[in-house]
């Protein structure tokens, strides 16, 4: 295929993911604005104002940051694990397949369709929180660099969980046990400060200790660990990630036979 | 000038251990309408998904319009169309989408695939339901969804795998004259069927496949002279009587009025007729008893295949 070929597949990828979305927003835009309110409004302000201060920080501005980013990443996550794996049970995916679409692009495509239901979803989430706490934004590229590499690498693990997956079950498994538990021991709710030294040991194999701070320091200058060492590990984070599903959709495995 | 495909020594084993190809080797030249035939599980399908990519081969060499898919694998899907025999659309997505999405896979603009899927759906008698969702077609409208989206980007050999399964007589018949008209404009078409009379009335060249070997390898009417006895079924104005007997010609009542008749290929029919005529016999009308091609399809899958047979 030609540039253009590829660019013009890419495209087609890329807005009929944002299609599917953006036709079902009540089941993907609005349920992270609700949910993500109700944070807001028990965490933060009913029983934030009773915690005190975090960090140098109201409560309620301490956990905006985490749930902010708590949303992107079950989104950019949800989104490419259920597109793929839909595609896959329906063996529409065949279509693609079957094209000289290379792997590259369609990998691209579902991500960066994924990434931008994760934007979208950040920038909804972020009106929201303006309500409830005042946020000065200390370093906006590095936040806007968390965002789209947080999306991505999310999108990622959501596009490897699908090719595993062989029902609907599987791809609730990984964010109910798996994913759930990592964003709530990655920080979002406390300082790895309040952890004894092992515990906060063990958090730092957690990638989300690293979304959630990286971000924390872009939006408020504070963060529990070296904001390079955070944007180092989910750089290495993404490119394992982009790796091992590049080397699923070569070899064909679950795909092909 | 290259085949439009070229299959040579294809084999494929799954991982279950299953020998599905063993060692295939198969030209299919371009223009052609070709059939490959062969009972449920003889491979037709492995081999359809290797071209398909959905399997990966054992071994051998695919070649596509000289093309080898080990070496350019993209390339030679843009030479292919191949239509699935199961239903491989989004069912909640429309029709138009479903045709213009496939060409932008192909790399085609909207603009071109806009313009490509008008023409096949409205060829196809599917340009009025452009906007229905694909689950609401019949069977026979979604077999032709998954023909017109496999023509969106103008491939040069199309692979139908039963394309007519689940189709109604009229339909079908509109499908062939379809098939003939991209075939008579130069697109080569390969087709598996389990309608023998389909495979009979369209293709100029056919293989049969059984067990994962090739057991038969020439053109339509070779195969068919092969044939020795045909089988035919005469109806009979007057009663016919329990027991009959014409010289020549082994024959047995079904009812009163129909008689069936075996005529070997050396034989004329006038003789059947004269000796019937002595009878008394007038004839209201004649028919095979069975469809040609489907009598020397059994016939070769009931001989054991010699080893290594492999044309």
């Amino acid at each position: 295929m030609s540039a253009h070929e590829k660019w013009v597949a890419f495209c087609t990828i890329l807005i009929k993911e944002v299609r599917r979305y953006l036709r079902i927003w009540p089941q993907t835009l609005l349920p992270p604005a609700i949910t993500m309110s109700l944070y807001f409004v028990i965490f933060g302000a009913l029983i934030g104002s009773r915690i005190g201060e975090m960090g140098g920080f109201s409560y309620m501005q301490f956990v905006v940051p985490g749930l902010i980013m708590m949303a992107v990443v079950t989104n950019s996550y949800s989104n490419v694990v259920s597109s793929f794996f839909g595609a896959k049970f329906s063996h529409s995916v065949e279509e693609l397949l079957v094209s000289p679409v290379p792997n590259y692009i369609l990998l691209a495509g579902f991500v960066v369709g994924g990434a931008s239901r994760g934007l979208i979803v950040a920038v909804i989430v972020t009106c929201l929180s303006l309500f409830f706490a005042e946020l000065n934004v200390q370093n906006l590229g590095l936040t806007v660099a968390i965002v789209l590499l947080t999306s991505v690498l999310f999108c990622l693990f959501g596009f490897i969980n699908a090719v595993y997956a062989n029902n609907f079950d599987d791809i609730s498994i990984v964010p109910t046990f798996v994913l759930t538990p990592l964003i709530y021991l990655g920080g979002v709710f406390y300082s790895m400060d309040l952890l004894p030294d092992f515990w906060a040991g063990v958090s730092m194999f957690n990638p989300l200790v690293y979304v959630v701070n990286g971000f924390r320091y872009g939006v408020l200058g504070v963060s529990d660990v070296d904001v390079r060492v955070a944007f180092g590990m989910l750089s290495l984070f993404t490119v394992a990630a982009f790796s091992f599903s590049m080397h699923l959709l070569n070899t064909g495995k679950r795909l092909r036979q | 000038m290259a085949a439009a495909l070229a299959i040579r020594d294809l084999r494929k084993v799954y991982a279950n251990g299953v020998e599905a190809l063993k060692g295939i080797s198969l030209t299919v030249e371009e223009g052609d309408f070709f059939a490959l035939l062969g009972p449920n599980g003889a491979g037709k399908s492995t081999i359809i998904g290797i071209l398909f990519s959905l399997v990966n081969k054992s071994g051998g060499k695919v070649e596509v319009f000289g093309v080898d898919i080990d070496r350019d694998f993209p390339l030679a899907k843009k030479h292919i169309g191949i239509v699935p025999q199961e239903f491989n659309f989004n069912m909640f997505e429309r029709v138009i989408d479903i045709v213009v999405t496939q060409g932008g896979y192909y790399g085609l603009t909207r603009n071109i695939a806009q313009e490509r899927a008008e023409h096949y759906l409205n060829k196809l008698g599917l340009w009025e339901k452009r906007q229905d969702r694909a689950r609401e077609l019949s069977g026979g409208m979604k077999r032709r969804l998954m023909i017109a989206r496999a023509l969106v980007h103008e491939p040069r050999l199309l692979v139908l795998d039963e394309p007519t399964a689940g189709v109604d007589i009229e339909m079908r018949r509109s499908l062939w004259n379809f098939l003939r008209e991209i075939n008579t404009r130069g697109t080569t078409i390969i087709l598996t069927t389990h309608y023998l009379e389909e495979a009979e009335t369209l293709c100029r060249n056919i293989a049969i496949i059984d067990h994962g070997l090739i057991i038969q390898n020439s053109s339509m009417r070779e195969l068919l002279q092969q044939l020795h006895t045909e089988m035919f079924v005469l109806d009979v104005r007057s009663e016919l009587p329990a027991e009959i007997l014409i010289e020549g010609f082994p024959c047995q009542r079904i009812d009163l009025h129909s008689l069936e008749v075996a005529v070997e290929r050396d034989q004329d029919i006038n003789q059947l007729f004269a000796a019937l005529s002595a009878q008394g016999m007038k004839i209201a009308s004649m028919r095979n008893k069975a469809n040609r091609l489907e009598e020397m399809f059994v016939s070769l899958l009931s001989e054991p295949p010699p080893a290594g047979v492999n044309q």
